[in-house]
């Protein structure tokens, strides 16, 4: 494995999984180095989701939560229309957003990695797409309510340009606004992982591609998109589980219009009604589960990862 | 920013010292101190409640005055009713929302105050005391009403009475009374907003917002259709399961037509909206209206036909407080309505229970543009000594018992409203 640039490097070894040693005391060497993160994983995880498993179960009235074995949180969950509104709107926003930042990620980093010349060069580009975090991602989707409102500055040059004639409504406070934001705060996570799977492929190889006479996009598509697969599923799991997990921009995004699962089930927390709260978090966590586990399945990250 | 509020601080201590000796009178009469500073100096209380009540300076002030230590915790309704059952000996005094007390009811969070320890009560709006405004009239019941809400009973504190009795839920301390903003400039003036049902009126489709927080904009809807015509409610404080649904009905249509364009949930977001002309009616709160006239866009609190929408808050120490602690939690309470934290909050347009104490802390010219209704004298500054309003200016709605005394209806927590929040959630994904 040619590694070609040591910034990628970097990012490489933060997700390399410790080749296979067969021995047995090194067996048992790397279930201590294992255990502290399993000690954490459990203790402010597993026994949280564990707890949560127990109230979903749980009755209650307005101030408490009763302990018992009820289904009824569930029963309400699966007959009411809502929970398929949600998760309609809260899977759309997820694919969009996916297809958008994956367009976007994928080519960034084909740029960065095939087309910009000279390591420093390489690397002051990717510090450039990282400005932005530099400052709070409240701040930076924020920023985008003065930009598409009515009066904002994008309409306003729309109609200074004589493009429009009034100002686009659609623009803020709907699910464009809402994808807009999104996209922003998420493409870099589709990015990084890209960049770095990129970052690792010989270059020889698409010289030796080329050589036998595969044009430009054949090279992408059965050289650099293959080899490309691993960074691909991390970005992507990335991003769909942050949609799908997110209230917030949704909420300030669409003014409120539009719902996710995650702010109904936080109306549910605000007037204290844990128990469906908790069911609604159950039913979800085994749905994202099922999204990673089938993201993982096309994309065998492991092992490409160790290869 | 700091230092200009600890100016502000200085002077209104030198105008509260000369005030306290012209007063003095007053501060022999409500009795501080009764407890001896030198045992009570260790001792420390935290107050928590909503951003608008629980400020650092009224907590400031209080230590200084009291000879003990007071912390102001701002935090959310949710957390704050969450840490009252969960883990109630994490605050010392509850500043309570009156909504929220259904839900501490017979819970043992909170204690019964004995009517006798609170010695500002004869001089409280009868209100609170007897549910009727000055002039005598009874105020509405629809909502959690006052007279409702502010009395034990009995000493088991599980049930709430009705009416007077010797056991206070809470110290009343702040109040006022909410409607709906308008742009002027951009609905054609203030006068052509008069009804609750101008919110639905299909002229401002796209330009109208709610608040997204189904008890407060259900019923603000619920007044608006009431104002239309649609139907009467019986309570619009306590609907049906049946009113709910012809409610939500309702806006779900006009959510689909796109007559709102958005829900606010923060106060900055209420200013932003107006503010930027994205809304042009909505409701908001009393200082939110100021906040987007001081960035000298006119914003009107339109005194509507049909009446307010009232709230109010109050203190009340937690069950686990005894001895000393309890003692001082009372002479904090005390000291809270005897008029400095009157003064401090007039100035961002709320009421105190105890109008009287508040006017010593108050300038006449200030006391006259906030109480009276007058127009100002002076320009009008906030508590931190930023200009609020200019000179000449009136105080929308007018006089406190012009807005007070025309309450339509109460902030409340519904019966069902476990099924309202359910309703809810599907106008919000509908």
């Amino acid at each position: 494995m040619a590694i070609v640039n040591p910034a990628a490097d970097a990012f490489a070894a933060s997700g390399r999984a410790e080749p296979e040693v067969v021995e047995y005391p090194g067996e048992r060497a790397s279930w201590l180095q294992v255990a502290p993160l399993v000690l954490v994983l459990l203790l402010f995880f597993g026994l949280p989701m564990l707890v949560v498993l127990a109230v979903s179960f749980f009755d209650f009235s307005r101030t408490e939560i009763i302990p018992a074995f009820i289904l009824d949180n569930y029963i309400d969950l699966f007959r009411s229309e809502v929970t398929l509104r949600l998760y309609a709107s809260s899977l759309k926003f997820a694919l969009i957003v996916w297809v958008v930042t994956l367009v976007l990620g994928f080519n960034i980093a084909y740029f960065l990695v095939f087309h910009v010349r000279g390591l420093l060069f390489q690397i002051g580009l990717f510090l450039l797409c990282t400005v932005p975090f530099l400052t709070s991602n409240i701040i930076r989707m924020i920023s985008w309510i003065p930009f598409l409102g009515r009066n904002g500055i994008f309409n306003q040059a729309l109609q200074g340009a004589g493009i429009t004639s009034q100002p686009l409504e659609f623009l803020l406070f709907s699910d464009f606004a809402v994808i807009v934001a999104y996209v922003h705060l998420f493409t870099l996570f589709m990015v990084v992982p890209i960049f770095n799977s990129m970052a690792r492929i010989d270059k020889s190889l698409l010289e030796a591609a080329r050589d036998a006479g595969a044009g430009r996009f054949r090279v992408v598509a059965e050289v650099v998109w293959p080899l490309s697969r691993t960074g691909i599923a991390l970005g992507s799991i990335f991003v769909v589980t942050l949609v799908m997990g997110d209230s917030f921009v949704v909420r300030t995004m669409s003014g409120g219009q539009s719902a996710s699962v995650v702010s109904a089930l936080q109306n549910e927390v605000a007037a204290l009604q844990y128990p469906p709260a908790a069911a609604s978090a159950v039913i979800m966590v085994i749905i994202v589960t099922l999204m990673v586990a089938a993201i993982l399945r096309i994309v065998d990250v492991r092992r490409e990862l160790a290869g | 920013m700091t230092r200009s509020s600890s100016e502000t601080t200085n002077k209104l201590n030198r105008r509260t010292l000369l005030k306290g000796a012209a007063a003095g009178g007053a501060v022999v009469a409500t009795g501080f101190p009764t407890v001896w500073a030198q045992n009570t100096k260790d001792i420390t209380l935290v107050h928590a409640g909503g951003s608008y009540a629980a400020i650092k300076e009224i907590g400031d002030q209080a230590s200084k005055d009291l000879g003990f230590k007071i912390v102001m915790q701002a935090i959310t309704d949710d957390v704050q009713l969450n840490r009252s059952l969960t883990q109630p000996q994490t605050i010392d005094i509850n500043n309570i929302d009156s909504t929220k007390l259904p839900y501490l009811l017979g819970k043992g969070a909170i204690a019964p105050i004995p009517v006798a320890k609170y010695k500002l009560w004869s001089e409280t709006v009868p209100l609170f005391t007897k549910g009727s405004y000055p002039n005598g009239n009874m105020a509405t019941t629809q909502g959690l009403a006052p007279i409702e809400a502010m009395f034990y009973a009995d000493k088991d504190a599980k049930k709430l009475a009705g009416k007077p009795t010797e056991f206070l839920t809470m110290i009343p301390t702040i109040y006022n009374a909410d409607t709906l903003g308008i742009r002027p400039d951009l609905v054609g003036g203030r006068d052509k907003i008069m009804s609750w049902k101008d919110l639905l009126d299909p002229k401002f489709k796209g330009k109208t917002a709610l608040v997204d927080y189904a008890p407060v904009g259900v019923m603000d809807v619920a007044m608006a259709l009431e104002a239309r015509g649609d139907f009467k409610y019986a309570d619009k404080g306590n609907m049906t399961k049946d009113e709910i649904d012809k409610t939500i009905k309702i806006m779900i249509d006009l959510k689909k037509g796109g007559h709102f364009r958005s829900f606010w949930s923060t106060f900055d977001q209420s200013v932003n909206l107006m503010a930027s002309g994205e809304v042009v009616v909505q409701s908001m709160w009393s200082p939110a209206v100021t906040a987007v006239r001081s960035r000298g866009i006119d914003c009107y609190y339109v005194p509507l036909k049909e009446g307010y929408r009232g709230w109010f808050v109050g203190l009340a120490p937690m069950a686990h407080l005894s001895g000393l602690k309890l003692d001082c939690a009372y002479e904090y309470m005390n000291w809270f309505n005897s008029g400095w934290q009157g003064g401090f909050i007039a100035k961002q347009g709320y009421y105190s229970a105890v109008p009287a104490t508040a006017k010593k802390f108050l300038t006449p010219e200030e006391w006259d543009y906030w109480y009276d209704g007058k127009p100002a004298a002076v320009d009008i500054k906030d508590p931190y000594g930023t200009l609020m309003e200019k000179k000449g200016t009136t105080r929308d709605g007018g006089a406190i018992w012009d807005r007070m005394g025309n309450i339509a209806c109460w902030n409340t927590v519904m019966d069902e409203d476990r099924y309202l929040t359910r309703r809810w959630n599907e106008f919000v994904s509908s």
